[in-house]
This record gives structure tokens, sequence and C-alpha cells, in this order.
């Protein structure tokens, strides 16, 4: 910078930095939010984020809907792994309630959780992958996605936003198809893990790339209120489903991945791990699922008619069926006064649900805990001092989600 | 011995006697009200003291209550002691007109956005706060949405009929 | 020794195989005459250069579109570019919030012409269920809109068909129709000059 040998017309004042910005709209993957740096040639001096640009007012909302319309809301905040977020919006309802579910409710919603889980690490990890130059293994895993996207579809009919699921279990028995293609999934994508894994966990550029890079150390990542696979990188050991344990999954083996030194490579690599426990979780569950015969194996709901729609035959020939279907379909039932916060680990971290309700039909108030807004905050610290390349590279591998950030 | 609910609220009452009240338990998770001159003292002790230990702050909002004359704001903390898994919510509460608390920032990092976020949405004033402005909607915006005498739709688009919506 | 030429003349099983038909023209002995508008129109069609302005879920559903299981590149669609001034084709993925309204505005006003926008997602039609005072209630408040993809989000199936109608438009098109007058109103229509 000191060295004149361009020439500075008269007056003008010389800068040290360079602002650059990274705008709402950079390529496509990531979602909408700025990000302003300050550079000193390729070093970030100081940043400035802004989210907001797609701020879509869902507490409101809320406020005037009855309970089940909320799920399609819910679905739509982190949009990669929506049946966790539809289960834990249910799991809130059935809390504020007082519900039990039967065990099989529960091992069915298990699998479905556990295969978001992985949906949403996949899209993490491949993309971690793009943006190191690595575009091979991410169009290779969308292909597992495709058969994740058409389990959803047997089970709810939808692919993306699933809306799976209702208040008390689930809307329909699951299907024979749909059990077809959860083995299939099983028995092929270990392999396509394994294969994955060889593109980058021992790749020397991988490694350079990420090792080092945008790391925070665990005191830290708790200040700032990290949850999920990124303070499970920086050594925290701290996973929902095990402290508070929802959904049965006391009844899992697994274990928790932790890194040591929060950088993009301890994520990567927790992800990966938490996706082959997944993979042994929805073997587990799916094994005891099969362990259910006669009528127990067709139970799929818990017995709460005044929010589950009843059969159609009862609302045809029975006097309460027909109040309730009525009262449920016009959003006439009250709901239990009362005030619940209830937790479930979504792809990022602890999604939260804060339901205040004052006995009327829709909530008072609603607050969503979401992870991505909490620790979009510490970014700023993590790519202090290193270069803009690795910023890119921690940007994508916190797997920010703007569905969820904004909200 | 492990930390339990009523120790922990054995051990507020010990220390700030008749200023946290209207204790609760609403399905398992120990609630308690404070004046709002108190919310960074009570943090402050929550956080050091070597048995309580709540050092995770899991979140941060406001709830507006119309009804309650004198105490409509109200913004709720919910703190989380990860070692021995115990959940606490605090509630402070202040007038409508003068919705004024101290800022959790210099405690933990992670309520910076948080009170930008309840201060865009409710207008609550976070006194210490960094960098207090709008966070998820248009800076030019002059109200604050989330109370409830707004309404959720933009009272000035032309081609939703509120008729049909049954809102008319 | 040269490898022989390979021919896919062998057709097991008497499938069907398309052959994309000429426009209409008038033929002869080495030469083929047909209107320069259809020419253009076939060489842009099949050749789109998309500028993906993904915002949300929709998003997503066009990550699984760029897939190989639903190739969006046999379209001629592979080279995805972010650049407003490369681009031909605005495909707005997603909810648009007020706040991202100008921003929007500003990368099409940014492209050059010929631009087309398609508009996927029940969000970006038509403000989608977001009926807030922070959603923007459809992208043809701030941009002329050429196709609209319904759907929350569309099926890879429907975003593929939707830009088989962009294809369509563009092949069609006029090569007066950036200066006619109605353009110009149209455009005026929204303050762009």
């Amino acid at each position: 910078m000191s060295d004149h040998h361009i020439k500075l017309p008269e007056g003008s004042i010389e800068k040290t930095t360079t602002t650059l910005n990274l705008g709402p709209t950079h390529p496509a993957t990531h979602g909408v939010f700025q990000n302003v740096l300050e550079l000193d040639g390729e070093r970030i001096v100081n940043t400035e984020q802004t989210i907001g640009y797609i701020h879509r007012a869902f507490e409101k909302i809320a406020e005037r809907r009855p309970l089940y319309q909320i799920t399609p809301l819910t679905d739509r905040m982190n949009y990669c792994s929506s049946p966790i977020n539809n289960m834990g919006w249910h799991q809130t309802c059935e809390k504020l309630l007082g519900l039990k579910l039967p065990k099989r409710v529960d091992y069915l919603r298990v699998i479905i959780m556990e295969l978001a889980r992985i949906s949403d690490h996949l899209i993490c990890n491949s993309i971690v992958g793009v943006d190191t130059g690595a575009y091979t293994g991410f169009l290779y895993v969308m292909q597992y996605r495709e058969l994740i996207y058409e389990i959803y579809e047997e089970v709810c009919g939808s692919r993306l936003t699933t809306n799976i699921g209702r208040i008390g279990g689930f809307e329909r028995n699951f299907t024979n198809t749909s059990f077809e293609k959860l083995e299939k999934f099983l028995d092929e994508y270990p392999e396509v893990l394994n294969e994955f894994n060889n593109l980058f966990m021992r790749n020397r550029i991988f490694m350079e790339r990420t090792i080092g890079t945008g790391g925070i150390t665990a005191e830290r990542a708790l200040n700032y209120g990290f949850t999920g696979p990124n303070l499970r990188a920086a050594g925290v050991d701290y996973d929902v489903r095990v402290h508070s344990p929802y959904s049965s999954y006391e009844d899992f083996d697994f274990i928790i991945p932790v890194g040591k030194t929060g950088d993009n490579y301890d994520r990567f690599m927790v992800r990966n791990e938490e996706m082959k426990q997944s993979l042994s979780i929805i073997e587990q569950a799916y094994r005891k699922v099969q362990e259910f015969k006669g009528a127990d194996a067709e139970v799929f709901h818990a017995d709460v008619p005044e929010y589950y729609l009843p059969e159609k035959e009862d609302v045809y020939t029975k006097m309460e069926a027909l109040i309730y279907h009525f009262k449920i379909v016009m959003g006439e039932t009250d709901i239990p006064a009362g005030e619940v916060y209830h937790s479930v680990e979504g792809g990022n971290g602890e999604l939260g649900f804060y339901l205040i309700s004052d006995g009327g039909r829709t909530p008072y108030r609603l607050h969503f805990r979401r992870p991505c807004f909490i620790y979009y905050q510490a970014y700023g610290e993590l790519i202090k001092g290193s270069m803009l390349s690795d910023a890119i590279v921690t940007m994508s591998s916190l797997n920010l989600i703007a569905g969820e950030m904004d909200g | 011995m492990s930390l339990t609910n009523d120790i922990v609220r054995a051990r507020l009452t010990e220390k700030f006697a008749d200023q946290v009240t209207d204790w609760e338990e609403p399905y398992g998770l120990l609630t308690f009200t404070a004046p709002k001159e108190m919310n960074l003292k009570i943090l402050h002790f929550l956080f050091e003291d070597e048995q309580l230990r709540f050092r995770f702050l899991t979140t941060l909002c406001a709830v507006h209550y119309p009804d309650r004359k004198g105490e409509e704001m109200a913004v709720v903390y919910h703190l989380h002691n990860l070692v021995d898994n115990i959940r606490l919510r605090l509630k402070v509460f202040s007038d409508i007109n003068q919705p004024d608390v101290f800022t959790a920032t210099k405690l933990y990092e992670c309520a910076n956005w948080m009170e930008r976020e309840t201060y865009d949405f409710y207008g609550v004033n976070f006194i210490g706060h960094p960098n207090l402005k709008r966070i998820q909607n248009v800076e030019e915006m002059d109200y604050f949405p989330m109370r409830k005498e707004f309404p959720l739709e933009d009272q000035t688009r032309i081609d939703k009929d509120d008729v049909m919506f049954g809102r008319g | 020794m040269a490898r022989p030429v390979q021919y896919n003349i062998k057709n097991e099983g008497g499938k069907p195989i398309n052959i994309a038909e000429a426009p209409p023209g008038h033929t002869g002995e080495g030469f083929f005459t047909t209107k320069l508008s259809d020419l253009v129109g076939l060489a842009r069609k099949n050749s789109i250069w998309p500028l993906p302005f993904a915002t949300s879920c929709c998003g997503i559903e066009f990550m699984a579109t760029m897939g190989s299981h639903y190739d969006l590149a046999r379209f001629g669609a592979e080279r995805i570019g972010f650049s407003p001034r490369q681009c031909d084709l605005l495909m707005v993925m997603g909810t648009i919030a007020k706040k991202m309204g100008p921003v929007l505005r500003q990368v099409y006003l940014q492209m050059a012409e010929p631009r087309w926008v398609l508009s996927v997602g029940a969000c970006a039609c038509s403000g989608g269920i977001f009926d807030t005072y922070s959603v923007l209630q459809g992208i043809d408040q701030i941009i002329p809109v050429d196709v609209y993809v319904p759907g929350c989000p569309p099926r890879p199936e429907a975003i593929l068909d939707g830009i088989m109608k962009i294809q369509d438009v563009i092949g069609q098109e006029s090569l007066r129709r950036r200066n006619s007058d109605r353009y110009k109103e149209l455009m005026s229509s929204y303050g762009i000059q």
C-alpha cells in the first residue's frame, strides 16, 4: 500500500482496506443474507451481517392459525429437513395437551426424523465440497436424496415441504412400498456414503482448505448459543436427543460424535459421522417396528379425538365423530391454556418451540428458537483474520439456511 | 446432591428474597418473575454461581399482554444448565410506554441479535446494547409489527380480497 | 487404424426415435430457407443461460432439477450463471420479501436484452401462503414475468414444464418485439426505461 506507482488524483483519500459486498444474491445454494467485508488485501479485517431478506413473519402468522395449520409453517423454516420441524411442533402440541403416544408411532417418527437428518447433512456436506471446488460429490449424492424424497412421498405425498404426521401420530399407516423403499435405501446408501467420504476425507486439497479455518473454542461457542453439529465440532457433546429424550430416543443405542477444534474440517467430519449414526438408528428403529405383530402393527396414531380427524365411516355413522370432524375442520377447538417450551434436535441444533396459549382457538404467542439465527452472529468472529476463500467455505460449512434464519 | 428445581428456587429466594415472585412449574420448567431492574443481577448470579451454573441462554423473546395494564411488555429468558440438565424461565415485565430493559449482551454474546429481533418486533429498548437497530424488517419501518394492535396483512395490497378470507 | 464411425441406427426394441423437427421453410438442393426469427428462436431456446435467483424452499427443488434424476442440462440450460450480464433467463424461486424487492429489481435491470423471467413457486407468483406485511405479494408487482410455475414447491417435473413453456415463448418471439410500442408500454408500466 505504500509504494505509489499509481498516481492518485489530488485530494483523494488513500484507503488501506477494501469493502466488498457479499450481497444477498450470491451463488444459488446458500440463501439470502448479506455480508459486508472489509478486506486488507486478501485478509478480512471486519465484517457486518444483514439478514431479513426473507422475513416471512412466521410468529405473527402463527397467532392467527389453529394448531394443525401451523405445521406447514414449520416446514418452511429449515426446508432441508422439514419432517424434523413438523415432528417437533407436533410434540410441542402433544406436550401441551398431555398426550402419551404408542411406541410404534414413536419409532416411525424416529425413522422419519433420522432420514431428514441424513438429508440435511448430505446437502451441507456436498455444498462444502462444491465450495472447495468438488462438484462431483454434490451431483452424486443428490440421487440418494431423491430416494429419501420417495420415501416421504409414500408416507405423506409430498417431497420437500412435507407437513408429515398429525398431532397424535401419522395420517395413514406406512405402506409396504414405503418399507421396501426404506430397505432399498438402507442397502444402497452405506456404500455411497463411503464413496462420498473417499472423495473428501483424505483429499489433500480439501484438508488444506478446511483444517484450521473457521475455528471456535468451546466456551465461545457456548456463549454464542451454538448447538447441534457446530457445537459438537467444538468439543461439547450436547445433543437434545440424549439430554432430554423425546419420541422414545432413549430406547436407541447411538454415540454422539464430537470434534476438537471446531474448524470446518471438524464440522464436516461430525456431520459425516452423524449420518452413519443416523443410519444405525434407522436400522434399529426398523427392526423394532417389525417386531410389532397383529393389531399392534396397525397402530399409527394415538387416540386424541379433538385434534385427530376421525375415520370417514365413523363421521357418517356416529354423532360424536361428526361433531369432532366439524370442530376440527372449522378450527373451533379450544386449546387448553398453558405455556410450554419443547425442543428437538434439528439438523442445525436445538430447534425450540415456545408456545403460550390462553385458552382460545389459536396460540397467544408462538416463538421459534431457530438455531441458524443464533449462531450466524458468530460468523464475524469465525472469519476475522482469515482469507476471503476461507470465509466462503466457513459460510457453507455452518449450514446456514435462510428460511430458518429469518423466519 | 444433584441440582433440582427446588434447590434452584431455594437459592434464588435466599439471595433475592421477595423480588422473585410468581413461582410456577408448567410442564416441569421452573418459571419465575422479577422486576426489570433486577434482570442483570439475577442473570449474573445464575451464571457465576458454582452450584447453579446456568451458562447457556437458550432463547430470549417478548410477549405483549395488552390486558395487563402497567405491565404490558414481558421479556422472557430461557436459561439452561447443560451440566445438570435443568432449564429455567425468567420473566421480566415492563410498561408499554417505557419498555426499557438492561441488555444481556455482555454476559451472553447470543443475546445480541435476539434483543435486536425483540426490538424490531415489539419495540423493547435494551439499554446498553451495542447496535440496537432493526434486523428482520426494513430499516424504514416505523411501527412494531408483532404488537397485538397491528394486523398481519399488508393493508395496501389490492389483489387479495379480505371478504373471501372471512376477514372483510 | 481409425475407429470405424458408429451411427445410432440399431434401435433395438422398436422404441420411437424422435427427430427434432426443422422449422417450417422451403428446402432446395443444398439450401433451406426459413424465417430469421424461427432460426434465431431455435438457437436461443436450446441454449438458455439461466440465472437461478433461489431464495428459499423452491431453490432446493431447483437443485433437484439440476441433479441427474431430473436433468435440466438436456434442455441446453446447463450453464447456470450468477452474473446478470451474462444470463438470459431469470428464474425467481422462493419468497421475495419487501426487503429483497429492490435487489431483485436491480438484478433484473442489469440483465441485457433479450431477457425472460420465470417465476417458480407460489410465493414468487403471488405471495403464496405468506399473506403478511413483510412479503411481496408476487414478483409481478416489480418486474414483468413471462411464465408462472405454481406449486409449493413445484415438483421438478413442473419446473421442467415451465422451462419448456419458456422455450416455446423464446422460440416464437418476433425479432421486433423488444422495440415495439407494446413492449415499451409494458416496461414503462413497471417504471423501467
